[in-house]
């Protein structure tokens, strides 16, 4: 294991909201600063001592151009700040503030992501990142292409139904022990397996809840992230990997650009004792234990994963941020966290995470 | 001059290719829109034709229309701020042409009012006066809108527009920082 230079990333603290699915009391701001503040009072740090500032966030969930500038004044961007925004998960925008940092452009960063699904239809309003020609003209909501994806691991033998609901089942009934997740617990397999399709092979506990929420994490460099916290989660690796915008000509059975991620992440190189996938459907964590050589002995979404809150754009940074919490915790050594992006896992990003020696 | 075909001819891939030119594709998404937790207060207050600002913890600014947050300190403002409908113009342009879907003729002024007491100026049209009479630094008063009319939904449509109290200009002094 390496010692962490000068310029090695931690994660220094990491909050999020109670996800809910629906927080229409709440404008953008409103939800998102709770967690701003959070992290700064674990911290200790104002704003102003903030370097730089990364976003991430979707104008389709909110219905309105530039939706994002909406949350600055959460940040005190006034005087003018450091700041940039990325139109995806914060688990990308994690990963702009990771660059900034290791190129020695600030010491400390802070990076928030929000979504609020409850204004639209999200299984609607991600078919918009489809090709605009020939795919979202046909209006493939979410779900669908979900069980698009799901059907072909079944058909490819790699999964059955009952597989699926094992998965539902154990994701949510470890999201008990975390209060912000919105669904906390499960009924029997047996007893999901008696429901009827959501869309064919899914049914509703291989979907992830509609949610709204937000999350925030604070990452430092060298000393500055042992000064923040006397056990930084210290980002190893991190790298994403995108495969061809049309899911038709992809093997949906698999997700290369996964497992492309984690060996440039170094995922590969020492076992890690957890795992926090961004799997927001049931289909998908079998396919990414399987892209990233998951076996039983790892800890997989203790946290209950996407499948237990899905806040769209904050639910690949939150992925991050359980992982850091568990290292921050002592609860792991070598964590890996996992974010997607895209149509059927079409877009991932590996992060690797340890705690100090 | 080559035409387009010509330029293009040396390209195998384009050989016998019509372009498409255009695609219609309809898409529609439906939104329910909420302002949230501050902004409501305020177009709430505006149907009983009161001006809430909304005041930072930290630096004490009073904001209006609050957006729940210090935009410098990036604190909640918490507490609700009864201002006056009474303020001064601070700069302002005289729009010539006519916005789609506002019923006001042109030329008129539209103007930043910042009320005595708030430290971010409101957006407003100034009337019942010549546009080319309005000036920065004058006092001005809000004019409200037929609260009938408006049938108490919260609507920033509660205020017309603003109109001068015919009182002396403010001293400079009194909102040169909040410009």
């Amino acid at each position: 294991m390496t010692t962490p230079t000068e310029r090695d990333v931690a994660v220094v603290a990491f909050a999020q909201t109670a996800h809910r699915r629906s927080t229409d009391q709440l404008s953008e701001v409103e939800l998102v600063l709770p967690v701003l503040q959070d992290v700064l009072k674990q911290t200790g740090l104002t704003t102003e001592q903030i370097g730089f500032t990364c976003s991430g966030s979707s104008d389709y969930l909110a219905g309105r151009a530039f939706s994002f500038t909406m949350t600055l004044d959460g940040v005190g961007a006034w005087p003018p700040i450091s700041e940039s925004h990325v139109e995806m998960d914060g688990a990308w925008a994690l990963y702009e503030a990771w660059v900034k940092l290791r190129t020695g452009q600030a010491d400390t960063a802070l990076v928030y992501s929000y979504g609020k699904s409850s204004p639209g239809s999200v299984r609607d309003v991600l078919t918009r990142q489809l090709d605009p020609y020939t795919l979202a003209p046909l209006w493939p909501d979410a779900i669908a292409l979900a069980a698009l994806q799901a059907q072909t691991l079944i058909d490819a033998g790699q999964a059955d139904e009952r597989a699926l609901a094992d998965t539902a089942v154990r994701s949510r009934r470890a999201a008990r022990d975390n209060p912000h997740a919105q669904l906390r617990g499960s009924a029997d397999a047996d007893d999901l397996l008696a429901l009827p399709y959501e869309v064919q092979p899914l049914r509703r506990h291989d979907c992830p809840p509609v949610s709204d929420g937000a999350a925030a994490v604070i990452l430092a460099v060298g000393d500055a992230a042992r000064a923040l916290h006397p056990r930084p989660a210290w980002i190893r690796g991190i790298d994403h990997r995108i495969e061809a915008h049309q899911p038709g000509s992809r093997d949906l059975t698999g997700s290369p650009s996964t497992r492309l991620a984690a060996v440039h992440a170094g995922a590969f190189d020492a076992r890690v004792d957890t795992a926090e996938l961004h799997a927001p459907f049931t289909a998908q964590e079998l396919i990414l234990r399987r892209a990233l050589d998951l076996g039983d002995a790892v800890v997989v979404n203790p946290s209950g994963g996407a499948l237990a809150a899905n806040p769209v754009m904050a639910a690949g940074l939150i992925r991050i941020g359980e992982a850091a919490a568990r290292i921050h915790r002592g609860e792991s050594r070598r964590a890996l966290a996992h974010a997607t992006s895209g149509p059927c896992l079409q877009q991932n990003l590996i992060a690797v995470l340890e705690g100090e020696k | 001059m080559k035409t387009a075909a010509e330029l293009l001819a040396d390209i195998p891939g384009l050989a016998g290719v019509e372009p498409v030119t255009r695609v219609t594709i309809p898409a529609r998404l439906d939104y329910t829109y909420t302002p949230g937790g501050a902004q409501s207060r305020f177009l709430t207050a505006l149907t009983g034709q009161r001006l809430i600002g909304e005041r930072c913890p930290e630096c004490t600014r009073v904001y209006i229309p609050p957006r729940g947050v210090c935009p410098t300190c990036g604190r909640a403002t918490t507490e609700q701020i009864d201002l006056p409908e009474v303020g001064t113009v601070t700069t302002f342009c005289i729009v010539n042409i006519a916005a789609k879907g506002l019923n006001i003729e042109v030329p008129y002024c539209y103007a930043y009012v910042l009320l005595d007491g708030a430290h971010v100026s409101l957006h407003a049209r100034i009337g019942g006066v010549p546009h080319d009479q309005v000036h920065v630094g004058q006092r001005v008063r809000v004019v409200w809108n037929d609260r009938s009319r408006l049938q108490d939904k919260p609507s920033l449509a509660a205020i017309s527009h603003f109109t001068p109290t015919g009182d002396p200009d403010a001293d400079p002094e009194t909102y040169r920082r909040w410009m």
